[in-house]
């Protein structure tokens, strides 16, 4: 880091700096507060927000029905973040263990699609999993199958669709985290007699902690408001926040109940983002 | 060094497999002859000139061309000099801005969708063209600036150094020095903010105005009507597109990193 005690910054540098927190301010901040007022405000007659204080819309949040969706969601962001984490971590100690050539194909080809279109890589799987879809069409042509199997429009497919969409997400942070474990220690671990397990289980693992917890927060805070994939893979029918929210927002016209769902969601998510990135920190400077 | 076990190249390779066949069965799909189910029919581009002869599909695509290359351009005029000043400045006011600038990068994406349509709404904001750069500026900017930080810490601070003991003017330092070494990440950023601006589907989906559509709100909508061959060849540039952007991005950075970093270098 940089010091410049009495630092002159040509106006073109200070007024993009000024602006851009300008900006974020009336384009970020401010949308987020009008959130906050209008889940206290009521619903008006016919769907529009009537400014009438009330703790109706949070109160709300407690109905069973909700409750149920809320948890839902908590369970396939936690199903999520974890599958990632054991499905990602073999590639991503390969990607970053590998010789340098060969960690260049690898570490493009897994930015790739950490960048292509999420609605477009969701809707691949509905190409695979519908009722013509590719595993259907093959499981009755090699005669395994006389119907074809309900795939789409399952909790599996959500599942699948999620740990699809946010896999590189967990990836990338382990592939840094690894990178930076010393090949050195690993070496002294065989050297020491320890079977690959032991190693990995005493050396790599615990030292590629700060990658899963980055990576953690990288897929579950997506994952809890995903709205794209239960939608195209579930289905709407079995709701997630992120289906209600777009649901209260543009179909049943409920802003202020939409905004205290939607204020619910941001705080379960920035609470642990806060709880994390304090642990991360913490191994950080360690 | 050794050699990597064999359980953890058959996995990652697994999970590499996992990650790009979706992909590459879409890509298939979009060429193939037949429109209904899977089975191979013969290779065919016509899903492909479908969509070019399809007059509303041509105005989705210039639109999402417009929105992402201005919402770009703005995010880079403000974002450059965001970056540097948190750079090499450390107050409350940067730490502030920090803040604010991680933050829309980590909140789920469908709370800056609901939050900017009421906003605009509540004040009487017309949603269109002008709405959908906004929205995509409240996720540009901050990559952008994220971006550019990550390479200008990465910078030897030696040679601004030097044109300050040389006696060069603070605009001399900048225009000569620091912008030009950190040309490449400018176009990487520019690269990869154009590629998820062209790609965003859940901030512009509830920004959207009845007037404009972009391409991601095309395939959403079409997804919904009924899967057909053209939605496969739709997804299919989308992707191809993005690929080409992350690409060239990468070549840049990698370039970027090779060279020595020298002001005369670029």
């Amino acid at each position: 880091m940089r010091h410049y005690s009495s630092h002159v910054f040509p106006l073109p540098v200070s007024f993009s700096f000024w602006a851009a927190g300008l900006f974020l301010c009336l384009f970020f901040l401010l949308p987020l507060g009008v959130v906050l007022g209008v889940s206290l405000a009521s619903r008006g007659l016919y769907g529009g927000v009537q400014w009438i204080g009330t703790f109706e819309n949070y109160r709300r949040l407690a109905d069973p029905m909700i409750g149920v969706i809320f948890v839902r969601s908590i369970l396939f962001a936690s199903l999520t973040t974890l599958v990632c984490a054991v499905v990602g971590f073999p590639l991503a100690y390969m990607v970053a263990r590998a010789s340098q050539r060969w960690q260049l194909v690898w570490l493009t080809l897994v930015m790739i699609p950490f960048w292509t279109n999420f609605l477009v890589r969701t809707y691949a799987w509905v190409l695979i999993l519908r009722a013509d879809g590719l595993v259907n069409s093959l499981l009755l042509q090699l005669g395994i199958e006389s119907e074809p199997l309900p795939l789409l429009f399952t909790d599996l497919a959500v599942g699948v669709g999620l740990v699809y969409g946010y896999l590189p997400f967990m990836v990338l942070p382990l592939i840094v985290a690894i990178e930076r474990i010393p090949p050195q220690l690993e070496e002294a671990a065989y050297d020491l007699y320890a079977s690959v397990g032991a190693m990995f289980r005493h050396v790599v693992l615990p030292l590629s902690k700060p990658g899963f917890w980055a990576g953690g927060v990288l897929v579950f805070i997506p994952s809890l408001g995903a709205f794209i994939t239960p939608y195209l893979l579930g289905g709407g029918q079995k709701m997630m926040i992120g289906t209600l929210i777009q649901q209260e927002f543009l179909v049943s016209r409920d802003w202020p109940f939409g905004s205290a769902l939607s204020f619910g969601l941001m705080g379960t998510a920035l609470v642990l983002w806060f709880v994390v990135s304090r642990t991360s920190l913490g191994k950080d400077v360690q | 060094m050794r050699r990597l076990p064999g359980p953890i190249i058959l996995s990652g390779g697994l999970v590499m497999v996992f990650l790009y066949f979706p992909i590459l069965v879409l890509m298939g799909l979009s060429l193939n002859a037949s429109t209904m189910g899977v089975a191979w029919k013969g290779f065919s581009l016509q899903w492909y000139a479908k969509l070019l002869g399809n007059p509303a599909m041509i105005e989705a695509a210039v639109n999402s061309l417009i929105i992402a290359f201005t919402s770009t351009s703005l995010s880079l005029l403000l974002g450059i000099g965001t970056a540097i000043r948190l750079e090499q400045q450390q107050s409350r006011h940067t730490s502030w801005m920090m803040a604010i600038i991680v933050l829309p990068l980590v909140i789920p994406e469908i709370l800056l969708g609901v939050a900017l349509l009421m906003l605009f709404v509540l004040c009487q904001i017309p949603l269109g063209f002008g709405s959908m750069i906004i929205g995509h500026m409240v996720f540009n900017l901050p990559l952008t600036v994220v971006i550019l930080r990550a390479r200008l810490r990465k910078m030897d601070p030696a040679w601004e150094e030097a044109a300050r003991d040389l006696g060069a003017t603070p605009w001399k330092v900048l225009t000569c020095i620091t912008l030009p070494m950190l040309r490449p990440a400018i176009w990487g950023a520019a690269l990869l903010s154009f590629t998820v601006s062209l790609d965003d589907f859940v901030v512009t989906f509830f920004v959207a105005g009845p007037g404009a559509t972009t391409l991601p709100l095309k395939v959403f909508s079409m997804i919904k009507t009924g899967i057909t061959p053209e939605v496969n060849a739709l997804s299919a540039i989308l992707v191809v597109v993005s690929m080409c952007c992350v690409g060239l991005s990468w070549i840049v950075h990698q370039r970027a990193n090779a060279q020595s970093s020298t002001p005369s270098s670029s």
